[in-house]
């Protein structure tokens, strides 16, 4: 189950140590293994096995490409605990040899799990999976810093979009679940921020049943429209569903002829693979070739952490975790994720902070924040919880 | 009115006609070949007017471009077609194409010409190419995504800088190793050695610097910032560097930030900023180095800066995305 053999967690040189030998530096990837989503309502969708882990691989042969150069080798150590495991009993195992580097691919409560047990108290956990605005906000952890954009940061970034477009009058149809609910309200907060309206609101509890019938799309073809004909007028339909209940089914279901956006649809997000800006696409490249598929988001969140250790190892020469926490909260530090400009963290929240990209499902629209958003610090700090607004509290 | 109308446009195309082939006769004026990289073209203006001589299509996503030491081609690394276009500076055609091996960004010349050096962006590989042969003498392995080249007046150093590995990599032309390797700032673009041969710049697209280094000890000797008022850090992205000859002045493009850096290379202060198109990436002197030309991805265009007054002067339309651009005297 764990296979930390052989594994310090300091910096270590190598056994046979010459003047050569390159100094190596472990990075644990630890995961769950997750019951999966079960069917999807696209054949077009998978869930392959390696979601995140194959981004972190790809991601540490490319830092110990600039190690070889430096004499530093990062090794991945994957950690995948049964599912239901109790992460905190877990958490010891890993912590053993001292304080780590985790790239946590981890839902909301394990992360806070793992967080919060005594022996990570020193460990420096990169969240490489939630977008949870609550992570960010009340249930921050000093010892945790989050790579993908949050709940609010995605609304905003849409919002913009939106009203750059002056689609300004949106329908918020929203889901049954808690994080539904989340959405909804980071919906509403972004019209207020950017001057929209949400002009009807719907709750709609979807009960997907059976997901794959051979007539399946003439009951859509029903229930969709009726879900969507409220008799006001309105621009866009913003749809909140977290987990993938039913909105994709919305697009040219609608009673109204309206685009879709939201959590489906339009949507925003941190990477797809129909991107290739801001050499993207030499990134898109070499996963493709190492992976043998396309790089998700959440690969690319495992890209980036293991990036952002490998620039506080080689740039910022960090040895240690907490060293490494103290450089990833400096202004010395600034990682390159293919958006055009350096990534850095915003320090009250520890949320990496990132353009966001405006996709489609082939193809990406748009990137936020859109020109003309203005910000007295960082145009960036348009998106999602700016720093007079957090509720983040940090111990330090 | 129509008539006389009429007259005036034939006459003018008349004289230029005339002027055309008093060019072929005599050997054209100056030429700027621009190359386009979405449009799969090369854009050729003319040095005194900027108006649009012709349109050359090339192969696949053309980035990369120079002129030979001879000035008798101007060279295109076609990066979706593994290739590079010979073009021909006098028919304006493209008269052979050189196998380069994967996604060629950019390449450059042996002093004498007799070699090409191409990074293979896909492939963290230099190529070293023999011109007239066409065929591979090496392949040197170097960090990701490698980008800029330079090379030293002597001949003996090739530099090329990998954007993933931020790092500028010094490359022996005798034994083709690799001798040093030197950690800039995030994502290097271009290198340059200044003119007395004494450093070597090397640009950091999204660090959003310039690291001086000492090409004998290797070491980053000054890392020069921008900061421009009104204009986010992060949208500072420096990309193209040239000195002028006497070396007293450089000039540093800086991407999304829309502007040209004067820069002291003395003192390393930033003197002014040019605001220029969007975007530009690339920057090359007129033959007589009395201009400057930048490449404005975002605009299409290409901004015509005055050096001794260092403004811009005027901005003339080229192909979509023009990446670089190449000058024949």
């Amino acid at each position: 189950m764990l296979a930390l053999a052989g594994m310090s967690n300091s910096f270590v040189a190598a056994a046979a140590a010459g003047p050569a030998a390159a100094r190596s530096f472990p990075i644990v990837y630890l995961r769950e293994a997750y019951p999966g989503p079960g069917i999807m309502p696209s054949l077009l969708e998978t869930n392959p096995d390696d979601l995140g882990l194959a981004g972190a691989e790809e991601g540490t042969s490319e830092i110990n490409t600039t190690g070889k150069f430096l004499g530093v080798h990062f090794k991945l150590y994957v950690v995948t605990l049964q599912a239901g495991a109790d992460v905190a009993a877990q958490a010891r195992k890993v912590f053993a040899p001292g304080p780590a580097v985790i790239v946590a691919d981890l839902d909301a409560d394990d992360l806070l799990k793992l967080a919060d047990a005594p022996a990570a108290r020193h460990a420096l956990i990169l969240d490489i999976r939630t977008i949870e605005d609550s992570l960010r906000q009340r249930d921050c952890r000093a010892n945790v810093f989050h790579i993908l954009p949050s709940q609010a940061m995605r609304t905003d970034a849409l919002a913009q979009f939106l009203v750059e477009k002056r689609w300004s009058r949106w329908f918020l149809l929203q889901g049954p679940t808690a994080q539904d609910a989340v959405y909804a309200a980071d919906v509403r907060r972004s019209a207020a921020r950017y001057g929209a309206r949400v002009v009807a609101a719907k709750s709609y509890d979807y009960n997907p049943g059976s997901r794959r019938s051979d007539t399946g799309y003439q009951q859509i073809q029903t229930q969709m429209p009726l879900a969507t004909q409220i008799g006001s007028d309105y621009d866009v339909l913003f749809v909140a569903d977290e987990t993938d209940l039913f909105g994709d089914y919305l697009p040219y279901n609608t009673f109204d002829a309206r685009p879709v956006v939201g959590t489906q649809g339009l949507v925003a997000t941190a990477w797809t693979p129909a991107f290739q800006s801001y050499s993207a696409l030499q990134m898109q490249n070499r996963f493709q070739q190492f992976a043998h598929r396309q790089m998700t988001e959440r690969d690319y969140g495992g890209w980036l952490a293991v990036n952002i250790v490998g620039d506080a190892v080689m740039r910022g020469r960090q040895t240690s975790p907490a060293g490494i926490r103290a450089y990833l909260r400096s202004d010395g530090f600034l990682v390159a994720g293919f958006k055009g400009e350096g990534l850095t963290f915003r320090t009250w929240d520890q949320q990496l902070r990132q353009p966001v990209l405006i996709a489609q499902p082939l193809m990406v629209v748009s990137m936020s924040p859109q020109a003309g958003f203005l910000h007295p610090d960082n145009t960036t700090d348009t998106l999602g919880f700016d720093r007079p607004e957090t509720q983040c509290r940090l111990a330090q | 009115m129509p008539s006389r109308a009429m007259t005036g446009r034939s006459g003018a195309l008349l004289a230029l006609a005339v002027l055309l082939c008093s060019f072929a006769a005599s050997g054209r004026a100056s030429e700027l070949f621009v190359s386009n990289e979405v449009d799969d073209t090369v854009t050729v203006l003319d040095g005194d007017s900027y108006k649009v001589i012709a349109t050359i299509p090339t192969d696949q996503r053309p980035r990369g471009i120079i002129e030979t030491p001879d000035h008798k081609a101007v060279l295109v690394c076609d990066g979706d077609s593994n290739n590079i276009d010979v073009i021909d500076t006098k028919t304006l055609k493209v008269i052979r194409r050189i196998d380069t091996g994967p996604d060629p960004e950019t390449l450059a010349t042996s002093l004498s010409g007799d070699e090409l050096y191409v990074s293979n962006e896909n492939n963290a590989l230099v190529t070293v190419i023999n011109y007239a042969t066409g065929k591979w003498i090496t392949q040197v392995p170097v960090g990701i995504e490698p980008e800029g080249l330079a090379v030293s007046r002597d001949g003996r150093t090739v530099v090329v800088v990998s954007e993933e590995t931020s790092m500028a990599h010094f490359i022996d032309t005798k034994s083709w190793q690799v001798v040093a390797n030197v950690l800039v700032d995030t994502r290097p673009r271009v290198a340059v050695y200044t003119p007395d041969q004494r450093y070597l710049w090397v640009s950091s697209e999204v660090g959003g610097t310039v690291s001086v280094i000492d090409p004998r000890s290797h070491q980053v000797v000054h890392v020069i910032n921008f900061q421009i008022p009104g204009v986010d850090k992060q949208y500072i992205g420096p990309i193209g560097i040239q000195f002028t000859a006497d070396g007293r002045t450089a000039f540093v493009a800086l991407g999304r930030a829309n502007r040209v850096a004067v820069v002291d290379p003395g003192s390393y202060e930033v003197e002014k900023y040019i605001l220029v198109g969007q975007r530009p990436w690339q920057l090359t002197f007129s033959a007589d180095r009395s201009r400057l030309y930048v490449a404005n991805g975002l605009t299409n265009d290409v901004t015509i800066i005055d050096v001794s007054s260092e403004k811009a002067v005027k901005s003339v339309p080229v192909g979509r995305l023009p990446w670089g651009i190449a000058v024949v005297p």
